[in-house]
């Protein structure tokens, strides 16, 4: 058994390697980073006054409570989501190296979720009082808000995706094999756990009869689905990028295969949507206005009208060219595919969902919203620090992958430049 | 005597603030003393009488220093046996919006930029009463009463069901025994799901920190009620809490010129609401939520 001390100075060794790898790039790593520090820096300046003066440096008012923060925080769920469920068909379909895929899926998830639970940061109007939500200390109001119930999930479901891919990836670095018993629940408990995020991130504004135009019991089923699209289209992406850049291999036909899945994903997604058109231009109640607001415009406002009909036909397009194996099995038409699915859903699941809960409001006011351009670059801000962890992360996570960055490695490099040291340590 | 001894869940808790207090050493000890006091303050309902009694000197010291006026802060609990109703003549009010400003000056909202109002008066043709979305928010004619419209003032319920308490994520807001919802202004995190969750509007939202005049202020206030407020909060009628519970009428229900709001305990048999529930033909907003509000609307029979 190494000593205490053994084992501290060794855990030291280790970050500060980690540190140099992360600080170490070619130039094209160099301006990347610096380019999102600098989007990074300009949202902080942005949030600033957002503290000091109030919300009111917003666009949001009393009629329309949530914008484009709540939006963005329900799309990064989805595909925070999403990423951990790919584990699943890549198991069952055999995509190639299970362990590289869960890795890089978790990570990729848990670069979602900061940067959700950064969007509710930035929306909570009194960021000082945080301790307020935290359990035992704080007065969460459990079991009756499903917003206590998220904030739970969301940071066990953090916590997961970040102790599975660090433990994987500490063990590839020292050569040993991962204990399965601790390592193989905790995978298969992160598969649920995905599906639960975003469940209950749904019943958030599923269970307000206030606001009928998320009172729908197809909100939660279509949150699933449209995740199931927009989750895999932006790993498509990435997936191509690291097998440009690093050794990871991932196979055309675990790309086609994804593919193939988005599209039964985006039939089931449409599919929801029909059947809640029907319903609501069908029985054509009170209940409709929003969606009316939504798609055609209600008493002459229609500010979201253009933007839900480009994200509608987006999904469309991408359907169509995910359908046939022609255009999904071709990599031009594949990333045209993803791109499109990326915005569609965002604007179908993100302003296109939130705002139009909002309008009218219960006593039928319309208040038009359109986030202002403080929300925007606050929102690009924190867009580009979940760009930077998963690009910091990669940094690390890909050369321990590939063998580059490891113990053995380390002590190889150590002999060759101090071998008096390493005698000693021999000698021990 | 049980008190004496610590029960799991406070000592728990007890460890955690002190762990929570040591951790947010390097902060509150960079920011001034009235900062570190507001953060470590804990909710309203966990205070001890001793607790609250400080909380009472510090604030009305804090509010002198800040607004150079001796304010008087009750926090007087509900009346046993009460739970406020109220009742208003759809068929008497003529839209004026007396009660609107009324209860802007009694509560020290907000004055401009932005104002904020706690009663919204919408006006509907006549014929339609159930579908709000024909409503006007910002009619603004020459003289009221209008041939054609109906005025429907909506403030907050204070539903028996509330939703707004259900979905609040801390406990911020909850039912008071004499059955009004209360929002403790210092525990709020202003996440505003209350407000999405609210049927009525009946919550405002304090966009940037409220601005009152300094001869404006309404220096007879209490805790959960018409207190000074920061930004970034919900806050919402509360019938007037400060008054009510010292036998006084909302101050709505003294300003409107035209007698249609009524005020009274639900359990007094005697009661003015209990008249006006036996006697009139009433009705409640939105009755399908199944929220139970204790607002009831009617006609002059």
């Amino acid at each position: 058994m190494p000593s205490f001390q053994e084992t501290a100075k060794e855990t030291w060794r280790f970050y500060r390697k980690t540190l140099t790898l992360v600080f170490t790039g070619s130039k094209e790593y160099y301006l990347w980073c610096i380019l999102l520090l600098c989007i990074m820096g300009i949202g902080f300046l942005c949030y600033l006054p957002q503290l000091q003066i109030g919300l009111i440096t917003t666009n949001m008012r009393d009629q329309v409570a949530w914008g484009l923060y709540i939006s963005n925080f329900t799309y990064l769920v989805g595909v925070a989501a999403a990423a951990v469920l790919l584990v699943v068909p890549a198991y069952i379909y055999q995509f190639g190296p299970i362990k590289e895929i869960v890795v890089l899926g978790e990570l990729f998830a848990a670069s979602s979720i900061i940067m959700a639970l950064l969007f509710v940061i930035v929306d909570l109007g009194r960021v000082d009082r945080f301790w307020h939500m935290i359990p035992w200390i704080g007065k969460m109001n459990l079991p009756s808000s499903l917003l206590a119930w998220d904030v739970i999930v969301l940071n066990v479901y953090l916590l997961l995706n970040l102790i599975i891919p660090i433990y994987l990836l500490v063990k590839t670095y020292y050569g040993k094999e991962p204990n399965k018993k601790f390592i193989v629940p905790l995978i298969l408990f992160s598969i649920p756990m995905a599906v639960t995020i975003h469940t209950v991130t749904a019943f958030i504004y599923n269970g307000l009869p206030a606001r009928p135009f998320w009172n729908a019991s197809i909100l939660a089923p279509r949150f699933l689905a449209s995740a199931f699209c927009s989750g895999p289209a932006i790993i498509i992406i990435v997936f191509q990028i690291l097998r440009e850049y690093t050794f990871i291999k991932v196979e055309d036909r675990a790309l086609f295969k994804i593919a193939e899945l988005m599209a039964y994903a985006m039939f089931l997604n449409l599919f929801f949507l029909i059947s809640e058109m029907f319903k609501e231009y069908y029985s054509n109640t009170v209940h409709i206005a929003s969606l009316k607001y939504l798609y055609e415009g209600l008493h002459g406002h229609n500010l979201l009208v253009p933007w839900i009909w480009v994200g509608t036909i987006m999904n469309l397009i991408a359907f169509v060219l995910f359908l046939f194996p022609a255009t999904r099995q071709r990599l031009s038409t594949l990333n045209i595919g993803c791109i499109l699915i990326i915005a569609g859903v965002w604007i179908e699941k993100g302003p296109g969902l939130i705002i139009p809960g909002f309008i009218p409001d219960p006593l039928g006011e319309i208040y038009e919203y359109i986030p202002n351009f403080r929300e925007l670059f606050i929102s690009f801000g924190i867009w580009a620090t979940g760009f930077l962890i998963f690009t910091l992360l990669m940094k690390v996570a890909i050369p321990i992958a590939s063998g580059e960055f490891s113990h053995v490695k380390y002590m190889e490099e150590k002999n060759f430049l101090d071998p008096v040291k390493d005698g000693m340590l021999q000698k021990q | 005597m049980l008190d004496r001894f610590l029960t799991r869940r406070t000592f728990l808790h007890r460890i955690s603030m002190v762990v929570l207090g040591s951790l947010c050493m390097p902060f509150l000890s960079s920011c001034g003393k009235e900062r570190a006091e507001d953060f470590l303050q804990k909710h309203f309902l966990e205070m001890t009488t001793e607790e609250k009694e400080i909380l009472i000197n510090r604030l009305e010291e804090r509010y002198f220093k800040k607004y150079g006026k001796k304010f008087n802060l009750s926090i007087q609990e509900a009346i046993p046996n009460t739970l406020w109703g109220y009742g208003l003549d759809l068929s008497r009010c003529i839209g004026c919006r007396r009660c609107v400003y009324g209860c802007v000056e009694e509560n020290n909202c907000s004055r401009e930029k932005p104002q904020s109002q706690w009663i919204r008066v919408i006006r509907l043709k006549k014929g339609s009463l159930i579908n709000l979305e024909n409503s006007e928010h910002y009619y603004n004619p020459d003289t009221v009463p209008e041939k054609d419209f109906i005025y429907i003032p909506v403030q907050c319920q204070q539903c028996e069901n509330p939703p707004c308490v259900k979905v609040c994520p801390v406990h911020a807001t909850w039912k008071e025994p004499d059955g009004m919802i209360v929002v403790d202004y210092n525990w709020c995190i202003g996440c505003r799901y209350c407000i999405t969750a609210c049927p009525y509007r009946g919550r405002v939202f304090n966009w940037a920190d409220p601005n009152v005049p300094t001869d404006k202020w309404n220096l007879s206030i209490h805790y959960l009620g018409n207190r000074p407020r920061m930004r970034n909060i919900v806050e919402k009628c509360t019938f007037c809490v400060q008054r009510v519970r010292r036998g006084r009428y909302p101050a709505c229900v003294e300003v409107c010129p035209t007698g249609s709001r009524k005020f009274g305990n639900l359990l007094d048999p005697q009661s003015e609401i209990r008249y006006v529930i036996q006697n009139k033909r009433t009705f409640r907003l939105k009755e399908d939520l199944n929220t139970e509000p204790k607002f009831y609307y009617f006609f002059e029979a």
